[in-house]
């Protein structure tokens, strides 16, 4: 395999096909920016939705120390063991619970660590300040109210919450606008393969006598082929750098500086850069292999080996 | 060398076979002039040896090899023992004179050091020393065969398949290129020669094949042209 060979014959072929290039570079590297966003809309979902959230409905929230001094729900003091006990065998009793789930402080605090750990509140929280709490599964998820009136302003109980309520909408949204974009992933991807396509045609065409004579002396197909699909490669490398580039700026100017989102909501946890980056070698893999293979396919119509 | 066996082959969307039971060998080192009309069927025989085709029914062996039976990615490997020059030369006008030679090693993963020193030679013993520089389009047409014959040759192939090689030179010119080819096969490499050129195959008194309508009509040691044509 001569190196500079091959790269001689990409530059010449790229350079030739300068415009076409161009249109796969730039639809690859949009269709690849959306579905990274897409991918980081998703991690940022479930980074936001914690331990509980897929689990249960309802959380009962049950005082501590410190909550005896400041929250009004929690004037006779800290929850002892006999509300404790008694909180649980009527959650039991009631009908639309399914099941119950007990978490101490301690756990608390690690779940609460692993959603937060890019944040800087974790490290001035001690596990004696977070609060226990009865998690709640409901057989009816509608049926929140049941347990809600069943269990407000009972002795050691602070609040009884709809763990869905406060985040469903935004989650909702979320959700959706990564459906719409992956919706659009698909077309561009499909833009760019029917480009890619067009792209071997032309080039097979253009270099149809050097592969003729290359068919003739006997250079293997691969040989014959791998201009064509490292000209492909290229491209999306190109077009996956440029979208790496767009994620990056992105996140640059919607969460740091900007919109500066982190700013203006500081009770999410937003993804941070090291998110991002994660998503990169995806970004460049798929740059990379989906460009090569449709290079791949079009040379088997296209170029008679 | 070659050997067709009750070779017989059918284009698609088409009723006439190109070839029809044609069984015939060629030894090594020989020089075989294969005639006929246009039509006849020369191209295909040339193909099945390329294996560009396949037969329908029969066998062809080149260089010992049974062709249905050689799996696709061994074909490379059996042409690169394979020569082959046409009428139109088929040379790359944007490449020199020895671009255009040393593209054929370059492409068969050659090293640098041998393209180097197995091009000028082979452009030597085609006449063309000192022409390395010049662009095919510089050239006359019976240098560009040269050039052509030398991309062929530089490999040295066993065998040399040349579909008529002098059909656009004019008759002086394609003396030399058959002076050329003799020598060629007197350093053994084995010559199949399609051809329309009646005087040269008279004067050359080589063995002929005689192909019409896909049949093998004429097989002939030290033979002519044709008795009527």
């Amino acid at each position: 395999m001569r190196v500079q060979f091959v790269l001689s014959e990409i530059r010449v072929g790229l350079r030739r096909n300068l415009t076409m290039t161009f249109a796969v570079i730039i639809s690859v590297a949009l269709s690849l920016a959306l579905a990274g966003s897409a991918v980081l809309a998703n991690k940022q979902v479930s980074s936001m939705k914690g331990y509980w959230y897929d689990k249960v409905q309802v959380s009962i929230f049950l005082c501590n120390k410190n909550d005896a001094k400041s929250d009004p729900n929690c004037t006779k003091g800290a929850v002892t063991d006999v509300q404790k006990k008694q909180i649980l065998a009527d959650l039991n009793k009631l009908p639309v619970v399914q099941h119950v789930y007990y978490e101490s402080a301690e756990e608390a605090y690690k779940h609460y660590k692993e959603q937060f750990k890019d944040s800087p509140l974790v490290d001035s929280l001690t596990p004696d300040q977070m609060q226990e709490s009865y998690r709640v599964k409901l057989k009816d998820p509608t049926k929140f109210d049941v347990v809600a009136s069943a269990f407000n302003g009972r002795a050691g109980v602070q609040e009884v919450q709809d763990q869905r309520k406060l985040l469903n909408n935004l989650f909702n949204l979320l959700n959706g606008m990564t459906y719409v974009a992956w919706a659009v992933v698909v077309f561009m991807l499909a833009i760019a393969l029917l480009l890619i396509v067009n792209t071997v045609r032309i080039s097979a065409f253009s270099r149809r006598r050097e592969t003729g004579i290359m068919r003739l002396v006997g250079a293997s197909s691969f040989y014959i082929q791998m201009p064509f699909i490292m000209e492909a490669a290229f491209a999306g490398i190109v077009g996956a750098g440029l979208a790496s580039v767009m994620l990056l700026i992105g996140r640059y100017f919607l969460i740091d500086h900007g919109l500066a989102l982190s700013q203006k909501i500081t009770l999410i946890d937003f993804l941070g850069w090291s998110d991002v980056i994660s998503v990169l070698p995806l970004v460049f893999l798929a740059g990379v292999l989906i460009p090569a293979f449709a290079a791949f396919i079009a040379l088997r119509k296209y170029l008679k080996v | 060398m070659i050997r067709f066996d009750n070779v017989t082959k059918t284009y698609p969307k088409q009723n006439r076979p190109a070839l029809r039971d044609v069984s015939l060998e060629i030894e090594k080192g020989e020089f075989v002039f294969l005639v006929g009309s246009s039509g006849s069927g020369k191209s295909t025989f040339l193909r099945l040896i390329l294996r560009e085709e396949r037969t329908d029914t029969g066998a062809v062996h080149v260089l010992g090899k049974d062709l249905a039976r050689l799996s696709n990615w061994k074909v490379p490997q059996m042409r690169r023992q394979l020569g082959t020059v046409f009428q139109d030369f088929r040379l790359l006008p944007s490449k020199t004179v020895a671009e255009n030679v040393a593209f054929a090693l370059e492409v068969i993963g050659k090293p640098r050091g041998t393209i180097r020193k197995t091009v000028p030679e082979v452009l030597d013993l085609v006449g063309l020393g000192g022409k390395e520089d010049r662009m095919p389009g510089e050239l006359s047409g019976g240098e560009q065969q040269r050039v052509a014959i030398a991309r062929a040759f530089v490999n040295r192939p066993m065998l040399l398949i040349a579909d008529e090689p002098t059909g656009n030179l004019d008759p002086q010119t394609s003396v030399g290129i058959m002076r050329l080819l003799d020598r060629i096969n007197r350093t053994g490499t084995t010559v199949v020669m399609a051809t329309h050129d009646e005087n040269i195959v008279d004067q050359m008194r080589k063995r002929v094949i005689e192909l019409d309508k896909g049949r093998l009509v004429r097989d002939q040691s030290r033979g002519v042209y044709g008795y009527q044509h």
